[in-house]
């Protein structure tokens, strides 16, 4: 799971009024080399929490992604391929997604998050 | 292929899709069995051979003939390369009629730029894949894929990965854990639901049955989804949904059309007793650009038949 799939899930748990942006508990993390690509970047940057996603990238123990996104920064070929690597790149692939209200576990294997709720969850 | 050339897989003539379906609905594991039969008799044939094009014919059961023909230009899924398991539905004529869909779009879609895509209920990754295969590398679109079976979304990771292509997969029923963060940011959303009338006990139990069993008039399932698309699409946003006869597609665009959503038939394939529809639905107050004759660009399988024609008309 990369950051890019983190940042769009959030606990939906009945009476969870926010749910976001889920801790995540590492276990193990791999890297994938991907094709670097600005036009997705900039894309994406407009659907992004970025706060989410830069404590997201700390918790993976990536620590050079900026608190805040600045449009200007889209500029920086050097800031973009922080920003590819970080969204893109490393895989969370075994290891938790956290409710911050709930503390609800969402389980991730193989590379992949398992948002399903039991039935007195929904 | 054993010689690496890129074929492509074509129904020459089928059996009805709901039947694929509701034939795993009868009995599971003698279908796989012989799917699996056919799988290897295809591949023992293929290897055998190096022609440009084969026939392998299926024993007395005869549920399907296959003929592979080379597509050296081919942008879907090599059916060849989707992974597969016993728990997972793999690529039929339904599969195949939704990528259909999807290429006789291309130039629509590449045109409205989608940057999200998602599709849900992946399955073996069949469609997702030829998604984003399609689209080509350049896009710059996010791909998501959803499916309520762990397996199933395993099976997808590695079809993605066979064809070298990424998307963010999830396992989760239709899009819980998804739908905050992407209300009204989808550009493009693909659902081949759970379409077989069932009992409504069998609808979303673990396993295979849960990729065919649509309960009362197979429409639990798209019933639940036709609720959440107007809050996932953007303005731009088009939704292509695979549909029986059975599941009564008029009402569909109508329920649809009461959120604002226009629709028309993308593909409408039909067999002798049966027939089956790609729907596409977008935002009323955005004008359908896709009327431009773009469907040339794809040389269909000689069973599909394209309507043009809003059929509640």
């Amino acid at each position: 799971m990369r950051l890019l799939t983190h940042n769009m899930l959030s606990c939906n748990i009945k009476g969870v009024t926010k749910g976001f942006p889920l801790s995540i508990e590492v276990q193990k993390l791999d890297t994938k080399e991907t094709d670097f690509n600005p036009d997705f970047l900039r894309n994406i940057i407009p659907k992004l929490e970025w706060k989410a996603f830069h404590d997201a990238a700390v918790s993976v123990g990536l620590n050079d992604i900026p608190e805040q996104v600045d449009p200007v920064m889209l500029e920086y070929t050097e800031f973009l391929q922080k920003f590819h690597h970080a969204l893109l790149e490393v895989h969370l692939e075994e290891g938790a997604l956290i409710c911050p209200e709930t503390g609800r576990r969402f389980p991730v294997t193989k590379g992949v998050p398992n948002m399903l709720l039991l039935e007195d969850e929904v | 292929m054993a010689d690496g050339r890129r074929t492509s897989l074509i129904r020459s003539f089928s059996s009805m899709p709901h039947q694929r379906k509701a034939l795993h609905r009868q009995t599971s594991s003698p279908a796989l069995g012989l799917k699996g039969h056919v799988a290897a008799a295809l591949h023992a044939h293929v290897d055998g051979k190096t022609g440009s094009e084969l026939q392998v014919e299926v024993d007395e059961s005869s549920l399907c003939h296959y003929a592979v023909v080379d597509s050296p230009r081919r942008r879907i899924a090599n059916i060849n390369l989707v992974a597969r398991h016993p728990e997972v539905y793999e690529p039929c004529d339904d599969s195949f009629a939704l990528v259909d869909a999807l290429l006789a779009d291309k130039v629509h879609l590449l045109e409205r730029q989608p940057s999200l895509c998602l599709e849900v209920g992946c399955g073996s990754g069949y469609v997702i894949t030829s998604l984003a295969l399609l689209m080509g590398e350049g896009s710059g679109a996010q791909y998501i894929a959803t499916d309520i079976s762990s397996v199933a979304a395993e099976v997808t990771r590695t079809t993605l990965r066979s064809h070298g292509v990424e998307a963010d997969v999830v396992v989760t029923n239709l899009v819980t854990g998804l739908e905050k963060r992407l209300a009204g940011s989808v550009d493009l959303l693909v659902f081949n639901p759970p379409y077989v009338p069932t009992p409504e006990e069998e609808v979303g139990v673990e396993g295979i049955t849960a990729a065919w069993a649509g309960g009362d008039r197979g429409r639990t399932v798209i019933d639940r989804m036709l609720a959440i698309v107007d809050s996932l699409m953007s303005s731009k946003g088009l939704f292509y949904l695979l549909t029986l006869t059975a599941n009564n597609p008029g009402e569909i665009c109508q329920i649809m059309k009461k959120k604002g959503f226009a629709s028309r038939i993308v593909v409408q394939r039909s067999t002798e007793e049966e027939s089956l529809h790609v729907l596409k639905f977008w935002r009323e107050d955005v004008r359908d650009i896709s009327d431009n004759g773009n469907h040339s660009t794809f040389s269909h399988s000689f069973s599909s038949k394209f309507s043009r024609l809003a059929f509640w008309r």
